[in-house]
């Protein structure tokens, strides 16, 4: 057992070893969830940029040390939280714009369903529309809007 | 517009009641009959926003409304938007909220019609508090609650409003055409006031008499009076500070 702590103490390579085996199947497996079309591209480009940058400082130890210098940070494991810390922020802030855009959409569209059903109805039951030519509102039929866009 | 009334004959407005309706079974029936009563010209719309109760078929059984459900509960503001754009797809002169709760009164109607009628406003808001003596009593805390929207609106907007969180409102064809595309959703009556405000709406408040809720609960649970607060505060500044989306000028 002692020699076994020792051992793993000694050797920073292994850590470095496991970090750089980690980062890169990470990076794989965000690449291979965008070739099967499980993640769209617009939405893991952040997902792919912080794994390359976590790849960038396994690979390259004193890139971390200096990273940490410049910004002050006296313990360089630190500045990985940092940057981790930040990464996920980023990405969370992300996931919440395309959560309000997909919610206003479906609200949409629930409406949209619900006058839909309502037309429908009323042309089943043979019932006359109450505009059945609507000339003033053609002009004023916007196309499906997108409100989040706007 | 004009073509529309030669076209079809139709020397009156068309105007639309909008009720919103979530697990009104208890109610829902008398605020129709009482509305086609007060004029049966008006067209009564009850959206039925994914109730789990009869809402759906004692509103249709009245012969009076037309009943539009939506798939799944979106909360006041969504079921509301949906009767704009059911109001403005039908074109629509004029269109009023009244809430299926049975708290509105249909006499008060006309107040707000006649403000929207006479183009002294776009939009009309039935107050609970334009003047003193009135039946309504409501808590301490969501008294205080009113009166910060009052103040804060007003630094907003400059327009006096009293009563932001009043369901009862009346509006005329340019609102219903912009709110059918730009209607908050949650909590949406003080920030609809904000939104109008800043896109050049005008809006105007008259005092309406109001029941005491029957049955049904409240859109505001009490427990959340807070959260609620900062949540529509918030939204009434964003509202505020938001770019113009709407480019209006009244005439008058």
């Amino acid at each position: 057992m002692k020699e076994e702590i020792s051992s793993i103490g000694s050797n920073a390579q292994t850590t470095q070893y496991i970090a750089i085996f980690v980062s890169i199947s990470l990076f794989l497996y965000i690449f291979y969830l965008i070739r099967k079309k499980k993640i769209k591209e617009e939405y893991s480009l952040l997902w792919l940029t912080s794994s390359l940058v976590f790849i960038v400082f396994s690979i390259w130890r004193h890139g971390l040390e200096i990273f940490a210098q410049m910004m002050g940070i006296a313990y360089p494991p630190a500045a990985l939280f940092l940057i981790l810390m930040l990464a996920i922020f980023l990405i969370l802030i992300e996931f919440s714009i395309n959560i309000s855009k997909l919610s206003e959409r479906i609200k949409i569209m629930a409406q949209e369903l619900a006058l839909l059903k309502d037309e429908l109805d009323t042309l089943k039951a043979g019932k006359p529309t109450e505009n059945p030519v609507r000339d003033d509102n053609f002009e004023n039929i916007e196309p499906v809007d997108d409100p989040v866009k706007k | 517009m004009h073509v529309i009334t030669q076209h079809f004959n139709q020397p009156m407005k068309k105007i639309l009641i909008i009720v919103p309706a979530y697990n009104e079974e208890d109610n829902i029936r008398g605020v129709i009959h009482k509305l086609h009563h007060e004029n049966e010209d008006w067209d009564i719309l009850v959206i039925n926003d994914a109730s789990t109760d009869n809402t759906s078929a004692i509103a249709r059984e009245t012969g009076y409304a037309e009943v539009i459900s939506l798939p799944f509960n979106l909360g006041i503001g969504g079921c509301v938007q949906t009767g704009f754009r059911y109001a403005r797809n039908k074109g629509y002169d004029f269109a009023l909220q009244f809430d299926g709760d049975g708290q509105h009164s249909a006499e008060e109607i006309h107040k707000l019609l006649a403000i929207v009628k006479n183009d002294e406003a776009d939009v009309a808001i039935g107050s609970r508090f334009s003047r003193k003596h009135n039946g309504f009593k409501s808590s301490f805390y969501r008294r205080i609650g009113i009166r910060i929207f009052e103040w804060f609106s007003y630094l907003l907007i400059r327009q006096h409003i009293t009563d932001h969180t009043s369901g009862f409102r009346a509006y005329n064809r340019k609102a219903i055409h912009f709110l059918a595309d730009h209607y908050p959703s949650d909590y949406p009556e003080p920030e609809v006031v904000i939104l109008l405000g800043k896109n050049g709406f005008k809006i105007r408040e008259t005092f309406t008499q109001m029941h005491e809720r029957k049955g049904g609960i409240s859109s505001i649970p009490l427990t959340k009076g807070p959260y609620y607060m900062i949540k529509v505060l918030l939204a009434m500044f964003m509202s505020a500070i938001r770019s113009k989306i709407y480019h209006y000028e009244r005439r008058n």
